[in-house]
């Protein structure tokens, strides 16, 4: 009987460290929710006053025009441009380095270098990767540039893919490899005839996330595309893009221009949140 | 291990017979060790598999069957860390000799492995897949090849509506029916089973023995296989295996009613420690 007691006091206080830890957590989920909703729900307010055909047709105005004048055209263009470009050259560099890390000896001494590279370049801060292209290409050129932007952001893709590229090939499980071999299928049709094949909805994902995290980089972009007030055709001079421009115009005693801030700001969470959407629903197709 | 070799000595059964077989050979196995890193799993094996026949690899875990069975179309090599030394002769060619294209050699020697591989792709193109890397076919051609394979594998009725879903929508017994399919599609000699029914229900069980059964006629069988049952059951050859040891091998029948040796006694009967 003794024992039994004992037993039922251990099961008692058990039972309380579970709530007392569930509140905690909970607690912790709130705060954080808190914020999110927040800036969400600021982002929104803001964003939508400013929201009109002229913010997606006309250029940025100049300063102190009166409210309602002039868009973000050009910056969007020039974003647009830039992580579209970014993200052909970051991705394929990405997706490869992630084949040859996942199916070519990963276990080299090779691979052991580049994932430890990867590692850093992952957590290097976007300002360095801004700094060391303004000085690999726009001090040798002479002049900002879209290119030197899209190269930039590029820099901030590659580890991204490489790292979800790898993850997603090392889940492939090797069963399904030595079933493709064993029909006499050469390696590159194994790579990708099956494997990328099964691991396209990560890797999709991937990219898809790594398109989210460039579109709102500003760092990268500060000391290689610059901006430009107007609108521009080619990448080969300072091009105007989102966050350098919700950048200058947020932090400006202007009222419009703070007013088109808003609007950039709410565009980019708008295709932030769709992308980071469609990278879910692509995760869930691919685990079914 | 030492010890053991000197009481069970390697690939005696086989080694006692003189070199010619009382059937017709299509595998013959001479002298084949195999290393995992430094770690020895195989002894000089010495065996030879009859034409159009089943054979059954038997014996507790770790005794090598599943490693013999993947040097028959170098699998193995897959992995740097794995060797064989000795020969495989397939109609009297060593298969391990570097000379032999690997790719060619896995066309002629299929496999099928514990648990179903459905590629992430339709069923017409699973089974396509394989006969694409060797032959190229028309899309009439292919497509009466696709029928061929999936009627061999008794799949064509289950899915001759939805060729076009995904192969991993079928379950497990028509995956691995699918899987049987694919690898005969290619029109292999050989087909090599690697525990093929160990992750299946009863009855897809019972349909993949009768395949087995059936394809006695067209093919030589090797199948590797954990259940007594079964080895009695579909093979007509069975190889009894313990510690990289071929410890006896001969009719099943025999094998089963009167062993040669103490040891495969033991181990058939269940009195095996």
């Amino acid at each position: 009987m003794r024992n039994d007691a004992a037993r039922m006091a251990r099961f008692v206080r058990r039972k309380r460290v579970n709530q007392a830890a569930l509140a905690l957590a909970f607690a912790a989920m709130l705060f954080g929710m808190f914020w999110l909703a927040w800036i969400l729900w600021e982002t929104l307010r803001l964003g939508f006053e400013s929201l009109s055909l002229a913010l997606l047709t006309q250029d940025t105005p100049p300063p102190n025009e009166p409210p309602g004048v002039g868009g973000l055209a050009n910056a969007i263009r020039g974003s647009l441009v830039m992580v579209a470009l970014a993200t052909l050259i970051g991705a394929p560099i990405g997706i490869l380095s992630g084949v040859y890390l996942a199916e070519y000896n990963p276990r080299g001494a090779l691979a052991v270098t580049i994932r430890f590279v990867n590692d850093l370049l992952l957590s290097a801060p976007s300002i360095i990767i801004g700094l060391f292209v303004y000085t690999a290409m726009v001090v040798r050129m002479r002049a900002f540039s879209g290119w030197a932007g899209a190269v930039a952001l590029s820099l901030i893709v590659i580890p991204v893919v490489v790292r979800t590229t790898e993850n997603m090939l090392a889940l492939i499980p090797s069963g399904l490899r030595e079933a493709a071999y064993a029909l006499g299928a050469p390696k590159w049709k194994v790579i990708v005839g099956i494997t990328l094949a099964a691991a396209r909805a990560g890797i999709v994902t991937g990219v898809l996330l790594a398109v989210a995290r460039i579109s709102g980089e500003t760092a990268p972009l500060l000391f290689t595309a610059l901006n430009n007030q107007f609108w521009t055709d080619g990448l080969s001079g300072p091009t105007a893009n989102l966050p350098v421009t919700i950048l200058q115009f947020a932090m400006s005693p202007y009222e419009n221009w703070q007013r088109l801030a808003w609007g950039g700001v709410f565009l980019i969470t708008l295709i932030v949140l769709g992308l980071n959407v469609l990278a879910r629903i692509l995760s869930r197709g691919a685990s079914s | 291990m030492t010890a053991r070799i000197g009481i069970l000595t390697p690939g005696a059964a086989a080694r006692d017979e003189p070199d010619a077989s009382p059937f017709p050979v299509k595998l013959s196995v001479r002298d084949l060790s195999f290393y995992y890193g430094k770690y020895r799993a195989l002894n000089n094996i010495r065996l030879d598999i009859p034409a159009k026949r089943v054979t059954a690899f038997i014996g507790p875990s770790g005794c090598g069957k599943s490693t013999l069975l993947r040097t028959f179309n170098r699998m193995f090599e897959l992995y740097p860390e794995q060797r064989a030394e000795g020969r495989v002769l397939l109609d009297g060619e060593d298969l391990l000799s570097s000379r032999q294209d690997v790719a060619l050699i896995r066309a002629r020697v299929g496999m099928v492995f514990q648990k179903p591989t459905p590629f992430p792709m339709s069923i017409f193109d699973n089974v396509a897949f394989g006969v694409k890397l060797f032959e190229a076919l028309s899309r009439v051609d292919m497509e009466e090849r696709v029928e061929w394979a999936l009627k061999k594998a008794a799949l064509w009725d289950e899915v001759k509506d939805k060729l076009q879903q995904s192969g991993a929508s079928l379950s497990g017994g028509q995956q691995q029916r699918l899987c049987i399919a694919r690898g005969i599609a290619i029109r292999p000699e050989i087909l090599l089973l690697d525990e093929p029914c160990s992750a299946l229900d009863p009855i897809s069980t019972a349909r993949i023995e009768e395949l087995i059964t059936e394809f006695k006629a067209d093919y030589t069988l090797v199948i590797v296989t954990h259940n007594m049952q079964q080895a009695a059951r579909v093979s007509d050859y069975t190889a009894y295996m313990y510690l990289g040891d071929l410890v006896e091998f001969g009719e099943t029948e025999q094998m089963f009613l009167k062993p040669a040796r103490r040891e495969t006694e033991d181990y058939i009967t269940g009195r095996f420690g």
